[in-house]
């Protein structure tokens, strides 16, 4: 006899696809995404079979254009922004302020129903023969020359942003309508704060690109001059506008990370988070100051020297509030009783790793040094340092963190601690070589290369392999343990939060009487007090 | 396949210095913060690990002065930073006066360079050394990018406008050159050569070898086969104004407004020249638009800017 969980309350098919519960549609973008994250990972996986050797004898330049442009639409529109909050966000949210749902139930349905329809598009793009203007659409390429399927990728990242932009709304809404009595501004968990952040950019800057790539496929279809010089229009203004867009972008990726680490440090180390609010509020100023930045990837287009000399000023401000969370949780760990579970490794694979990435992201702020590095390998490294040293560690720490939360069940430890060690040293020797290879000149989207440069390009293949297998290894053993591993309690991890003191899976309702809050979470000391709950 | 593992890139250029200086400042800091914050990550784990089951970390809320002191100190670096950089953007973006001027038309997927003398090269640029030159960069189709890697120099090269970049080669050999702009199918395939020569083996160079008429000798004969001399005459009789002397000089528009009359302002003229009309002048100039490669668009404007130029220059 089961007990009575969001799992099991309801069967069938029906039950799945629509339901209200933001539980059942946190897994179904679990299992959406997951399937966009293969994808994507086969597209870069003909990438560094291709760029093993300097010549393009594996696949022909169309073919190899097509792969890259795949691999960063897919991971980017399908995988990275949505992640975490669509997941973990929607999975979390209402449980952590004590609610029963999101605001918006059915918004939030409609949401996972608009990404799957935005990805169909792209999915059958890819099937028709995929596009290959790179996941930045430049014109007037993508509008006057290029022969693939541009309309139809465009308009399936026109459409999921609908989904991104339904999210972010349902959160904004929930958080400041649903906080259960008690649970005031400062006392919200930090995961909270940082997808009320993301829900902001998402809100605001999805609708850009929106009408961005409508453009583009309006130019493409109608040849309406708005982006073709031979048209009369502008090729640099889409790069204002795509851009606009794609800077806060990347905040929407990185945030949410952000909040899964603060989460994971604390309740890793037992200790709550060093300079809460110097936290909470950093969340914030990067999603503000991260909208002022985006003309740092125009420096070499010809913009204004002066317009460059502001957005290189800021950008070097963005830096600041991330600088400041990672001096945070490093101080959360100092007198902290840390213990090194599978999701605590993957937070400090996160510190170490967004370290660098954010690190070398100064590098291109600097506007004499982006001459060179613009459009290099060195750009390459440093978002991928952030993506994927950055924000998938942090998916897979806090996927690993909440999975008994979200399951019921305890995976294998064993085989995690192997996978988020195959993963960190994958990780770097697939990418570190490429800040090598992009100092030396190698430029991005190159099907072939000067032979020099090869030794750079293998070791970076070799990592790849070694990352692919850290990435396949949790959808074996978490999967494995949905049937044959060992139940959970509501709170395995010994953690403080309303999370962890629901069942585990938690009830459809989340609560069975509204909980009253009277402090923050992670409050670890003094250590048996029980707060009123 | 170890050895000559290039680890970096030749300093080819007088620029090339300044630019691997301040990579070099930010390596020093991104290695110092990234092994700070690693080391005490990895000492605060080992020293502080859990040893009881039960045990819990010491509550500390937070530090008003670290937090002051951890956002000052990034700030103040990060300020070095940007004023260092653009200290280095404007000396890569002011050209010396005097720089020699060399046309470039990049088109997918091969780079046309056009000497001022009228020598042309496919793929390839000739260069003295010691000798600034400035590159001033036209695209047919898409945008792409010049880039030089051992000079430290790039540009974006826009449809519909004209970008430039300079430098002054030290080194005498050959350099890599790459299109850094993805533009379609051969984008890797765009790639060539910069060759730098003593000054002697570059005049000798110039001289040698098939040259066709200058910019300016190839720009008189269009603007005479195109009959653009029947409206722009020399006196003020004509239907069109006078170019002589017109170069780089405001010029009053119909309806109030003026415009310096540079590169851009004479190209935008012959492609669409009802967009700033001259002001006493009417709008009957017919665009020639796809009738002029961009390669010809260059020859006119070096021909229009020849007619200002002053005498013995």
């Amino acid at each position: 006899m089961e007990t009575p969980s969001y799992l099991n309350d309801g069967h069938g098919l029906k039950s799945w696809l629509l339901t209200k519960d933001h539980k059942r549609i946190a897994l179904l973008y679990l299992i959406s995404i997951t399937a966009f994250f293969i994808m994507g990972g086969l597209f870069a996986m003909f990438v560094r079979l291709e760029l093993l050797t300097p010549a393009g004898d594996l696949l022909n330049a169309e073919t190899y254009n097509k792969m890259f442009t795949m691999h960063g639409v897919v991971m980017v529109f399908f995988f990275l922004i949505p992640s975490i909050p669509a997941v973990l966000g929607n999975f979390l949210i209402p449980i952590m302020i004590g609610a029963k749902d999101l605001a918006f139930p059915r918004i939030n349905l409609l949401s996972w129903y608009i990404y799957i329809l935005g990805g169909l598009f792209t999915f059958v793009a890819a099937l028709s023969g995929g596009v290959d203007t790179g996941w930045t659409f430049y014109t007037p390429y993508s509008t006057a020359a290029a022969n693939s399927h541009v309309i139809l990728a465009a308009l399936g990242v026109f459409i999921t942003g609908f989904s991104s932009i339904l999210t972010g709304l349902n959160f904004i809404v929930t958080v400041h309508r649903m906080r259960a009595p008690g649970l005031t501004w400062f006392r919200l968990p930090l995961f909270v704060w940082a997808h009320y952040a993301t829900s902001l950019i998402m809100i605001l800057g999805t609708p850009v690109i929106a009408i961005t790539v409508l453009l583009v496929a309006a130019e493409r279809a109608l040849h309406m001059g708005i982006f073709d010089p031979a048209l009369g229009g502008d090729p640099v203004l889409f790069q204002h506008l795509f851009w606009f867009y794609s800077h806060p972008a990347v905040y929407i990726m990185i945030l949410p990370a952000m909040g899964v680490i603060s989460e994971i440090v604390q309740t890793f180390a037992r200790k709550n988070i060093f300079g809460y609010s110097f936290v909470a509020f950093s969340s914030l100023a990067i999603a503000i100051i991260g909208f002022l930045v985006w003309g740092h990837h125009l420096f070499v287009a010809g913009q204004s020297v002066y317009a460059g000399l502001i957005f290189s000023f800021i950008s070097f401000l963005v830096a600041i509030p991330s600088a400041i969370k990672v001096f945070n949780w490093t101080a959360t760990i100092y007198k902290g009783s840390v213990s090194l579970d599978s999701p605590m490794l993957y937070a400090f694979g996160f510190i170490g790793l967004f370290t660098i990435g954010g690190l070398t992201g100064l590098f291109l702020s600097t506007m004499g040094l982006d001459i060179h590095m613009h459009d290099t390998y060195f750009v390459v490294a440093h978002f991928h340092y952030i993506m994927v040293g950055g924000a998938i560690m942090g998916y897979l720490g806090g996927l690993h963190y909440w999975w008994p939360k979200i399951t019921g069940r305890i995976y294998s430890e064993f085989w995690a601690k192997i996978a988020a060690g195959l993963v960190f040293v994958g990780f770097n020797l697939t990418f570190f070589p490429q800040f090598i290879a992009g100092y030396l000149g190698m430029p991005r989207r190159y099907h072939e290369y000067p032979p020099e440069l090869q030794v750079w390009n293998v070791m970076s293949s070799a990592g790849a392999s070694i990352l692919a297998v850290g990435y396949a290894l949790p959808l074996v053993y978490l999967v494995y343990s949905l049937f044959a591993g060992e139940r959970s309690p509501a709170d395995p991890w010994g953690s403080k939060g309303l999370e962890w003191e629901i069942p585990s899976p938690p009830p459809t309702a989340n609560f069975e009487v509204t909980p009253i809050v009277t402090h923050g979470t992670h409050q670890y000391a003094p250590s048996k007090e029980v707060g009123i709950v | 396949m170890f050895q000559n593992l290039p680890f970096f890139p030749e300093q080819a250029s007088a620029q090339a210095g300044q630019i691997d200086a301040i990579y070099f400042f930010m390596v020093a800091v991104t290695a110092f913060f990234s092994l700070l914050i690693g080391a005490l990550v990895v000492v605060f784990a080992v020293k502080f690990r859990r040893r009881h089951h039960d045990e819990i970390g010491v509550a500390i809320h937070g530090s008003l002065a670290l937090e002051l002191l951890w956002t000052v100190i990034p700030l103040g670096i990060v300020m070095v930073m940007f004023a260092w950089g653009a200290k280095v953007f404007f000396d890569l973006y002011r050209p010396p006066a005097g720089a020699m001027e060399i046309f470039i038309v990049g088109k997918q997927w091969m780079w046309k360079a056009q000497h001022a003398d009228g020598q042309r090269e496919i793929n390839e640029l000739h260069v003295p050394v010691g000798r600034p030159v400035k590159l001033v960069m036209g695209s047919e189709d898409v945008i792409h990018s010049y880039y030089i890697p051992e000079f430290r120099v790039k540009a974006d090269v826009i449809p519909g406008r004209y970008n430039s970049l300079w430098f002054t080669a030290t080194k005498p050999g050959r350099y890599h050159l790459f299109c850094a702009e993805y533009c379609g199918t051969r984008h890797s395939g765009m790639i060539g050569w910069v060759t730098v020569m003593e000054p002697m083996d570059f005049q000798a160079w110039l001289s040698g070898g098939p040259t066709t008429a200058s910019p300016v000798a190839a720009g008189e004969k269009l603007f005479n086969d195109l009959a653009c001399n029947t409206c722009h005459q020399a006196g003020p009789q004509g239907r069109g104004p006078v170019l002589a002397g017109v170069y780089g000089k405001p010029v009053e528009l119909q309806g109030g407004g003026t415009v310096t009359a540079d590169d851009a302002y004479i190209r935008e003229s012959i492609v669409n020249p009802q967009a700033k009309v001259v002001n006493g002048f009417q709008p009957i100039m017919p665009t020639f638009q796809g009738l002029v490669t961009e390669e010809q668009l260059l020859q006119l404007i070096a021909y229009v800017r020849s007619l200002s130029a002053k005498p013995g220059s």
